[in-house]
């Protein structure tokens, strides 16, 4: 037998070089809920809870299998590399990311717990999806091949759609799943398309070797080229909630349970523009005239209709959707730049917005009361009296998000604002501080129902904002009521608030880590490649 | 006997720009959430006619492995979509995308 395939001349398959101890931060996350769905149905017994524990054990485990990698990574200058025939790549940029993204799976996971039980719907899948998304981001921080970006995205993108859908008894969040889902997939088809036509002018869909190959040829016709850049952009601006291609954004915001909307705020909208700088920023640096005016546009328009939208709107959580599409104009403005400095700008500004939006979500969750029924402005009033605790975080975060100095958010505004100018795009800077003013003027309107006009505090309740719940809810949102706040939401809106302050007041550490973080490509080297 | 006119992989790059087209016109256009899935899998299915294509005018098989990748994620999406759809109709009698109006500001 052995004689016999002796005389057979098999071909050894190369494999290619895999670098595990990269990959370990994401395997946790997707092993992990791979493990975490498989003893769910086993364990059917087991407390909902239990699932909540695992998932933020699993997230912050994530976040620690980062810390030696990051050493590795800034121990000398340029230890960047990329690994699984250059498929992975293995910089600050990614693993900073990841680390925004566990962070954001972990604290979503705090928040699902109490909301599960009040809504009864208890259960591991919640945990399960939103790891599955988070292994999905992971992917996107981590891909260095169009194709690996699109599976990543698509593999988060899926498990969202059924997050977003996850509250099987109101109608609204099913609506909100379905038209995530059509819009979704449209935007992925947009997007694959554009992977399709950049692969036929290119002729690679990695894109160190894209890089390569633009910078030795001279594309006769770039035609192709071109549109496949606009047809990523098309793809990744449905995803980040970027105006025109942000229609989703209300509706999705308003009917998706809250701690999923907390995750998708933070941690897709991190993923997509990883993918974005990525791609743009990193590899087609040099046809940055060509996609920079896009981008700048892009831009401009989330930054003012996100705002003046956000102005005229009456539901707390679509009056928040607004606000994460003007933060995504703020945050393509560091994009724009299209320099180091507003690379890590926008790492700056998507780490301190993930825990300024968990946090406005989180206190969302918790006031929204059952059914998620008490979301109009009014219900606000007065949640001063009714929660001090909660009234003064959603204040930090409300202050946070309008860039108030003395919270992240001012450091992340001033970050890719002097970015914007320090690379001469001074009317995008200009555009940008109007639309804080007017962002500011919508915060404060909130803030002020919070504090200043629950005076009337015999006002009886006629339920007008239940109004379209069509479900049997108890329409009654008892208004004096004091609001009892579960200890996974008090720990994760807690940590939100303890990060907004502190770095807030200090940010040197964050602002170093994402100055060490800038993506970087670099050529696997041949002897790793096929390292048999 | 007519000239046969030779059919280069341009001729698939337009027809797949065309099904393109006509998927996502499709999807703006028309109100049946089964047929918008349709269309959804008729853009998918044109990308990947451009994957092949080009493939072959590059000589290269990673065009062709591509459509792998894509054709597992369709399959996922559509199993995807077809529960949100029966989880809604479970509620609703009929379902079309302009029942779904609850959510409006």
């Amino acid at each position: 037998m052995l004689s016999l395939l002796a005389q057979i001349d098999i071909e050894p398959i190369d494999t290619p070089d895999v670098d595990w101890p990269v990959l370990v931060p994401l395997l946790v996350m997707s092993v992990g809920g791979i493990l975490m769905l498989t003893f769910a149905s086993i364990l059917k017994r087991l407390p909902s809870s239990v699932w909540s524990i695992a998932t933020v054990l699993l997230s912050a485990a994530t976040a620690i299998t980062v810390i030696p990698l990051w050493m590795r990574v800034t121990d000398t200058a340029n230890s960047a590399s990329s690994t699984l025939a250059g498929s992975v790549a293995f910089d600050g940029f990614s693993l900073f990311l990841t680390v925004v993204i566990a962070f954001a799976v972990g604290l979503t996971a705090l928040l699902s717990d109490d909301y599960l039980k009040r809504e009864g719907l208890e259960g591991p899948e919640l945990y399960v999806l939103l790891m599955m998304s988070g292994a999905g981001g992971i992917i996107m921080a981590f891909a260095n091949d169009l194709i690996v970006l699109f599976l990543g995205l698509e593999i988060l993108s899926i498990a969202v759609y059924v997050l977003a859908a996850m509250h099987v008894r109101k109608l609204q969040s099913q609506e909100a799943g379905m038209k995530y889902f059509i819009l979704g997939a449209f935007s992925s088809a947009f997007f694959l398309y554009g992977i399709a036509l950049i692969y036929g002018a290119t002729g690679s869909t990695n894109l160190i070797d894209i890089k390569n190959f633009l910078s030795v040829t001279v594309l006769a016709d770039d035609a192709l080229l071109l549109a496949g850049f606009a047809l990523m952009l098309v793809g990744l601006g449905f995803k980040v909630a970027a105006v025109p291609f942000h229609f989703w954004t209300p509706d999705v915001y308003q009917g998706a349970p809250t701690p999923v909307v907390a995750y998708m705020a933070s941690g897709v909208k991190a993923a997509g523009f990883a993918a974005i700088i990525r791609v743009f920023v990193l590899t087609f640096e040099q046809y940055r005239t060509d996609w920079q005016p896009v981008i700048y546009v892009l831009a401009v328009l989330s930054l003012l209709l996100g705002s003046f939208l956000a102005i005229v709107q009456t539901d707390i959580k679509r009056m928040l959707a607004y606000s994460s599409i003007s933060h995504a104009g703020f945050i393509l403005v560091g994009v724009q730049a299209a320099t180091d400095r507003g690379t890590s700008a926008v790492l700056f500004y998507l780490a301190a917005y993930a825990f300024m939006v968990i946090g406005s979500f989180g206190v969302l969750t918790v006031a929204g009361g059952k059914g998620d029924a008490a979301q109009s402005l009014e219900d606000y009033q007065g949640l001063s009296k009714r929660s001090p605790f909660l009234a003064f975080a959603l204040m930090v975060f409300l202050f946070s998000q309008a860039g108030v100095p003395l919270t992240t958010g001012f450091f992340a505004k001033f970050g890719v604002i002097s970015a914007a100018i320090d690379a001469r795009s001074f009317w995008l800077g200009v555009i940008a501080m109007i639309s804080a003013v007017v962002g500011a003027f919508l915060y404060l309107r909130v803030i002020v129902t919070m504090f200043f006009a629950g005076d009337d505090d015999h006002d009886s309740d006629d339920g007008e904002s239940a109004g379209q719940d069509d479900i049997g809810d108890d329409a009654d949102v008892a208004s004096t009521d004091k609001i009892d706040v579960p200890l996974g939401a008090q720990i994760a809106i807690g940590m939100c608030l303890l990060v907004t302050v502190v770095f807030g007041i200090w940010p040197g550490p964050i602002d170093d880590l994402a100055r060490e973080a800038i993506p970087r490509l670099v050529q696997e080297s041949p002897a790793a490649l096929f390292g048999n | 006997m007519l000239a046969a006119v030779e059919v280069t992989s341009n001729w698939y790059l337009i027809l797949s720009a065309a099904l393109f087209a006509v998927g996502a016109m499709g999807l703006l256009i028309r109100r049946n959430p089964l047929v918008m899935f349709m269309c959804v899998e008729l853009m998918l299915n044109a990308v990947n006619l451009s994957f092949v294509a080009f493939g072959d005018r590059l000589g290269d098989i990673a065009g062709q492995v591509s459509v792998f990748f894509v054709l597992v994620v369709a399959a996922a999406e559509v199993v995807v979509g077809l529960a949100l759809v029966v989880a809604i109709s479970r509620r609703r009698a009929t379902t079309t995308a302009d029942d779904l109006s609850v959510l409006r500001g």
